[in-house]
């Protein structure tokens, strides 16, 4: 379980908060328990990547406790084992990866955990193989796709056997083909492990267990994805955007008031409950 | 015949270990005025065709035209053309470089000799198309603004070099979804108020529906498809095979046509696609 609670951020040296406005985290109280498929989003700005970098101790909080299951941050000794249980992808696949092929870029993060030679040579295949970049692991990183590297970055992480994985806008840099294949990656990995999921795509928490809505340095929304693509009003105000599924749906809802109990998130959805209607 | 190539093969690093084909007999022709979609899956050789329509690029093999003039190295005029077409290369923002707002965007024009009141008019003339306020912004550094106003202080800098064309590379890459739309209502107001042509390169054919009439579907250095975005847009089968996948608004259309509604698969954003069900609805309905 990664527990915030009451944290506060802001980016200065100073013990106290000059002015309301720096603050990038404000009284964030959250709890993502073992298992869960959580996403959270918001614009550029919000402070999500920043909430997302106190899950493991690389920003730590100015007020408040972040406690990886137990653990707090704040305790130098303590952040080897939490980043051992939490793993983080970043946005830019071509800022993550330092080896010269695929399998030296997987095998750095347990080597350095100093395991036996066995036991890394088991972990990057089984890391590889969950990623599906097997056959790719002679290769040179920088001849890979944007989703591939991501694969293999978020290979990296697995390797280390964490028990949370937090993904801090690891779609965004990605052309369409390669963000479906770090969602499919999600949805296989979701049953095994807990995943912290950071986007703008709110196209992205359609199979989350619980969405989460960031704006200001505060967690302004959260529930079921279905409750949060039902506040469209609130959603462009976030500074998201409704699914087109959905938003085709909203627009039929003006004409049509009966036509969804509650607005669809998947094309099957919108056209299945229109053809049941009518 | 604005910008016209004809028969257009590019090698990268020829005769080497390292030799790429990445255009293969190519033949286009742009209008002015046109606004073109270019889509394609990531190495279909979308960047390298941009290249050279501004003379960045000159082909291996074949011709290029540039406003009636056939371009090549030697031409004499290649810094009037590439002021003619402006280029925005993918993440524009990371070649900012200098310390305020209104010494970015007046660099390209101040090197071309403008001083004075010229050039501060210019520089407001370029913030504001793209939807920015100049007294609050010209004294700024760039560097501490958001992602989505330093992309569209980045196409700015292009603009005050008043092309008459304006080139883009995945212009909404990275951007949250409010900076997108304010990108793409940008440019579709150059583009319906200003006249200027507009060649968009994306692999997010939802922002294309909103800009481009026209589109051309690259697929391993050839075209694989050109037409009006309707026709394109309608072809499901056919993107497919081309590593697209089908504007949302397409699949929906298709699902419908499975459950017996007639819907176009042409139908290109949210607001035509509910209103065309509607019709439908209501037909069903008064039967």
């Amino acid at each position: 379980m990664i527990e915030f609670k009451d944290v506060s951020f802001w980016f200065s040296e100073d013990e106290t908060l000059i002015e309301k406005k720096d603050e990038v985290l404000s009284h964030i109280d959250l709890t993502i328990p073992k298992g869960e498929f959580v996403v959270l989003l918001g614009r550029n700005g919000s402070g999500k990547s920043t909430l997302a970098k106190h899950c493991n101790g690389l920003l730590l909080p100015k007020k408040g406790v972040v406690l990886v299951d137990g653990l707090s941050t704040i305790q130098t000794e303590q952040l080897w084992d939490i980043r051992q249980k939490v793993g983080l992808v970043f946005q830019n696949p071509d800022n993550q990866i330092i080896a010269t092929t695929v399998e030296e870029d997987v095998a750095f993060g347990p080597e350095n955990l100093g395991l036996h030679q066995n036991e890394i040579r088991i972990r990057l295949d089984e890391a590889l193989t969950i990623v599906g970049m097997n056959d790719y692991r002679k290769k040179e990183p920088h001849l890979l796709s944007g989703g591939q590297k991501q694969r293999v970055a978020i290979a990296g992480v697995l390797a280390m056997h964490p028990e949370y994985l937090v993904l801090d806008e690891a779609t965004s840099m990605l052309d369409p083909e390669g963000r479906s294949e770090i969602m499919s990656l999600i949805s296989e990995l979701k049953d095994s492990i807990t995943i912290f999921h950071i986007t703008h795509y709110i196209e992205e928490a359609v199979d989350a267990d619980r969405v989460l809505v960031m704006d200001q340095g505060q967690i302004v929304a959260q529930g079921t994805p279905a409750t949060i693509f039902n506040m469209r009003e609130k959603i462009y105000n976030w500074g998201l955007e409704l699914p087109l599924v959905t938003e085709t749906a909203w627009l039929l809802q003006l004409q049509f008031p009966h036509l969804y109990p509650s607005l669809p998130l998947r094309a099957e959805e919108l056209v299945t409950a229109l053809c049941s209607s009518v | 015949m604005f910008i016209s190539l004809e028969n257009v093969t590019y090698i990268y690093l020829p005769h080497t270990p390292f030799e790429l084909t990445a255009l293969k007999n190519i033949s286009l022709t742009i209008e002015r005025g046109e606004s073109v979609g270019i889509i394609g899956r990531t190495g279909c050789g979308k960047s390298t065709l941009i290249q050279h329509f501004n003379a960045l690029l000159f082909p291996t093999v074949g011709k290029v035209w540039i406003d009636g003039e056939e371009i090549n190295k030697k031409s004499p005029h290649l810094r009037e053309i590439r002021r003619k077409i402006g280029l925005v290369f993918q993440y524009p923002e990371h070649q900012i470089f200098e310390e305020t707002v209104y010494a970015e965007v007046a660099f390209g024009p101040r090197n071309n000799g403008m001083t004075g009141s010229e050039l501060e008019e210019t520089v407001r003339w370029s913030l504001e198309s793209v939807g920015l306020d100049y007294h609050f912004l010209k004294d700024k550094n760039p560097f501490e603004l958001s992602g989505g106003q330093m992309r569209r202080i980045a196409i700015a800098s292009i603009l005050s070099m008043r092309p008459e064309a304006l080139v883009l590379d995945e212009p909404t890459a990275g951007l949250d979804p409010e900076g997108k739309r304010m990108i793409l209502q940008k440019l579709k107001y150059l583009r319906e108020e200003r006249g200027t042509t507009l060649i968009l390169v994306s692999h997010n054919i939802d922002d294309l529906a909103h800009l481009s009439e026209r589109i051309v579907v690259m697929d391993r250095g050839t075209i694989g498809m050109d037409g009006p975005i309707r026709d394109v847009f309608s072809q499901i089968e056919q993107l497919e095979k081309y590593g697209i996948k089908p504007p949302t608004t397409a699949r929906i259309a298709e699902l419908l046509m499975k459950k017996g509604y007639d819907i176009p698969r042409g139908v290109l954003t949210p607001e035509e696609l509910s209103s065309e069900i509607k019709q439908k609805i209501l037909m069903r309905s008064h039967q």
